[in-house]
């Protein structure tokens, strides 16, 4: 069983290898990558390791129970990543894309809003800022 | 009492400056009393905002949620995930 949260680079074939299958017919990827916003140079992740393996299985549950037809994996990376490099793939596959696109749309918007993880832009000049540190304020 | 751990993550770890501990409360007692509590043991977290994210044993909950001897609260920073 794949780990859904490393500290490596992530391996989409590995990921797709969990979803797909021969009555598979429609294979969904998303990759976010780590994108060079304001002199950003790379993101540090951190991430309540415990609490984020728990949401990640109820979404990924959540999801087999809405396509019950659809197979989904995702890996979110922690540590340092540099710009242009992914932070988290999500595989979806399905007997037909409809369903494999909505399983991939659905997990992403989930994991935006439960997966408790966290980034902290490091700059070009060397300073480093939390994202979301002005919010709830 | 109940002795509740607490956990830090974060901006808010640093504000805290550790990111565990404990800290005792009266109960019965809610998640709001023991981030009450945490305010005045941890005096670098009184800039957490006036309602934080919290979880009570790994999942989300309101601030009025009632919390039990040795429970696990944490308190988390805005969600960035993906």
């Amino acid at each position: 069983m794949m780990m859904h949260l490393t500290r490596h680079p992530l391996e989409i074939d590995a990921l797709l290898a969990e979803v797909q299958s021969p009555e598979r017919g429609g294979t969904c990827v998303f990759l976010g990558t780590v994108r060079n916003d304001a002199n950003v140079t790379a993101i540090d992740y951190s991430a309540y390791d415990d609490m984020a393996l728990a949401e990640i299985q109820r979404i990924l549950s959540d999801a087999e129970t809405r396509w019950p037809e659809a197979r989904v994996m995702l890996q979110h990376r922690l540590g340092l990543i540099p710009v242009g490099e992914a932070s988290i793939a999500i595989a979806a596959a399905a007997p037909h894309r409809d369903a494999a696109f909505a399983a991939c749309r659905y997990v992403i918007e989930e994991v935006k809003k439960r997966l408790p993880i966290w980034k902290k832009e490091l700059h070009g000049d060397g300073s480093a800022e939390w994202v979301g540190a002005n919010d709830h304020r | 009492m109940g002795k509740v751990s607490v956990r830090f993550f974060a901006r808010y770890a640093e504000l805290a400056g550790c990111s565990s501990s404990a800290v005792n409360v009266p109960t019965p007692a809610t998640v709001a009393d023991v981030i009450a509590r945490v305010r005045e043991v941890f005096p670098g977290t009184r800039d957490l905002p006036p309602r934080p994210l919290a979880a009570l044993n790994q999942r989300q909950v309101k601030l009025d949620q009632l919390v039990s001897d040795g429970d696990e609260v944490a308190l988390l920073p805005p969600l960035a995930g993906g």
